[in-house]
């Protein structure tokens, strides 16, 4: 019984960041019509900024403060208007294929310029342990869970409770009547990849210590991502945060009691079937398109 | 002045020739290495290589093997076996004087039959049983095979752990299967029981739910045989999951680069170490001093592999006094290279007839942070 309650915990945590990074997919999507594919190396990248800092002999907290802030420039705004800008007038598909080709130049860059290797990173919390209800869970665990839980909760805040954060919901609904009521919406398209950014660095902040810090890290957490996006729905904030919880918990239960060979593919056959029974996912608006 | 400018002009035109006609005559001993410098197993490639680079460096520095300079070329496998074997046949295609690498056992496995059909020796880093057993003529090891490695520490579990109940945890590619293999024939020849089977995949980032199973199965020991990064995830995970169980590996449990990933996570791991810069052996202190000079961090045992290999090229060549790619392989196999004849060779190794290894090893521990030896295993022959 605590093992089932260890793996549970164990996903909510894991589950906890792959929504962190999912959300970053909805929120491109509603605003910009924009799938991510590098979304991520946009959580790996993050780590080495930070660890960047960290050489720099600056304190942790300091390092992640530095790399939000330059995740944010580099991996919102400029890739907003450099690469995003000129190839989504070319259509969604141009602009897919370009942010692959952007992952495979974040992978190579980091291997280029830090290292190939695995790199230690510290955890913003301490490694002692605690009973939860007969289970040792670890304070790093928990410490993951509740941060990535209070960047949730305080975005659907910002998002519902501001005017700004209205105005972004408004754009994601339907740009041309939000444009006519006055919103700048070229502005709430901006801080949208902003969000995206600031996410995706938290998250690379978070799982890295537990992880370690490798070129390779945004493969298993960009998949892990994209399919908890489309299994809760692509359109839907709620959407990608339940997918993300069902996948970091289904693939631990299933890791530990189907098979730890076809882990993997447990999430793709989740995918599969929510396509076929319910494309919008299981949170998800059916959208209508004019073609 | 024209007939001072000619002269000028001639003696330097037959000292560039004779430079020239020295330089055909002794070329440079070209290498190749293919190894894993980026994939899963960077770690073992790059200390694969700077070891290599490190060992030329000496060597050319003292004159070079037989008065002729080293030079090695370095290909990245990406830890892929398909790119290691395309790598393979283009080194092969450089006509170099040996081939390094890889350092993955699966790599290692489709380069083999290249080498032997160029004709070229292959010194490597694989340590899966089944390479050398393969009867491939010119691949040579640089550490022990699983079939030396694993009856020393199924021998430590059963004897002196004396443990009756192993979770074995092996990674799914050539070198976990070939050690699983070993040591599961191993453990039951010393009637100790495998309660958990676990194979777990390369490059796997989350390992709680295997913890889970290792708990579950209530052993008294776990083998744990991974790569060196996956090797600190899972560690990270006992320690997280309060696992107090002995862990027992082999050299990539007990590795330098393992420890710094894993932290504290690392300390109370036991293992058999092949080779280790922690060796109670001067020449090897000796060797940790130069590498870490060079590169700033402490070799793993890739390292030590990679530094060897050239030296027993450079051995085996001296002992042949020519060079002669086509007799290299012979010649790196049946010799016994001491450091009294060969400094760079740092310990005694002998080299049977299938290119396995015999040499003194280590048992060691994880304490506070660092590797240490508890007990030097000497040479069995």
């Amino acid at each position: 019984m605590e093992s089932l309650l260890y793996l549970v915990l164990a996903g909510l945590m894991t589950g906890a960041i792959y929504a962190l990074v999912a959300i970053g997919f909805t929120l491109l999507w509603q605003t910009s019509q924009t799938i991510n594919f590098a979304q991520g190396e946009f959580a790996m990248l993050p780590a080495f900024f930070m660890l960047v800092a960290l050489n720099l002999k600056l304190p942790l907290w300091l390092a992640i403060l530095l790399g939000v802030g330059v995740s944010i420039l580099l991996l919102g705004l400029a890739f907003k208007r450099l690469l995003v800008d000129p190839m989504l007038r070319h259509g969604v598909l141009p602009l897919a294929i370009a942010t692959m080709a952007l992952a495979i130049f974040l992978k190579e860059s980091v291997k280029e310029f830090y290292s190939a290797e695995a790199q230690r990173f510290p955890s913003l919390f301490p490694e002692q342990k605690v009973d939860v209800g007969g289970a040792m869970i670890s304070i790093q665990s928990i410490g993951v869970f509740l941060v990535a839980i209070a960047a949730v909760v305080a975005l659907q805040l910002f998002l519902s409770r501001t005017r700004t954060g209205r105005s972004m919901q408004a754009v994601a609904q339907n740009p041309t009547v939000a444009r006519i009521l006055g919103v700048p919406v070229e502005r709430m398209i901006l801080l949208t990849f902003a969000i995206n950014a600031a996410l995706v660095a938290l998250a690379s902040a978070l799982v890295t210590p537990i992880y370690l810090a490798k070129f390779s890290n945004g493969e298993v957490l960009g998949m892990a991502a994209f399919v908890a996006a489309i299994v809760g729905g692509f359109n839907q904030i709620r959407g990608a945060i339940a997918g993300g919880f069902l996948l970091g918990i289904v693939d631990n239960i299933a890791a530990a009691y189907v098979s730890t060979q076809y882990r993997a593919a447990i999430p793709l056959l989740i995918l599969i079937v929510v396509i076929m029974v319910r494309p919008q996912g299981l949170l998800g608006r059916a959208e209508e398109r004019t073609v | 002045m024209n007939t001072k400018f000619l002269t000028g002009v001639l003696a330097a035109a037959v000292l560039s020739l004779g430079v020239a006609a020295a330089s055909a005559q002794n070329p440079p001993i070209k290498l190749e290495n293919v190894a894993e410098l980026s994939g899963p197993g960077a770690t073992v490639g790059t200390n694969w290589k700077n070891g290599i680079d490190l060992a030329i460096a000496e060597i050319n520095a003292k004159g070079g093997i037989l008065g002729r300079k080293v030079e090695v070329n370095h290909a990245d496998s990406q830890s892929n076996p398909g790119v290691a074997r395309s790598l393979f046949q283009k080194a092969i295609d450089a006509n170099p004087y040996a081939l390094l690498g890889p350092g993955y056992s699966g790599s290692v496995k489709v380069t083999a039959s290249l080498a032997e059909a160029a004709g070229l020796a292959q010194v490597m880093g694989g340590e899966a049983a089944e390479l050398t057993m393969a009867g491939h003529k010119n691949l040579v090891r640089t550490s022990f095979g699983q079939q030396s490695s694993m009856p020393k520490i199924a021998k430590y579990i059963a004897e002196e752990v004396k443990a009756q109940a192993v979770a074995v945890v092996w990674v799914n590619n050539d070198f976990g299967k070939g050690g699983r293999d070993m040591i599961t024939k191993e453990l039951a020849a010393r009637n100790v029981k495998i309660v958990a089977d676990l194979s777990t995949e390369a490059g796997q980032a989350d390992f709680a739910a295997d913890v889970v199973k290792i708990k579950n199965a209530k052993a008294d020991v776990a083998f744990i045989y991974l790569n060196e990064e996956e090797s600190a995830r899972i560690l990270k995970e006992l320690h997280g999951q309060n696992v107090k169980i002995p862990l027992i590996g082999e050299t990539t449990l007990l590795g330098q680069k393992v420890i710094e990933l894993a932290g504290v996570a690392a300390n109370g791991v036991k293992g058999h170490v092949g080779l280790t810069t922690d060796a109670p052996v001067p020449a090897v202190q000796e060797f940790r001093k130069r590498f870490q000079a060079k590169y700033n961090y402490v070799p793993d045992h890739n390292g030590i592999k990679g530094y060897l290999s050239v030296y027993m090229i450079k051995a085996a060549t001296e002992k042949m006094g020519k060079v002669d790619a086509k007799a290299l392989p012979a010649a790196l196999h049946n010799i016994t290279i001491t450091p009294d004849k060969e400094p760079g060779i740092l310990m005694e190794v002998t080299v049977d007839e299938k290119g396995d290894l015999d040499r003194m090893s280590f048992l060691g521990e994880v304490v506070d942070g660092k590797q240490v030896i508890k007990q030097v295993l000497p040479k069995l022959k």
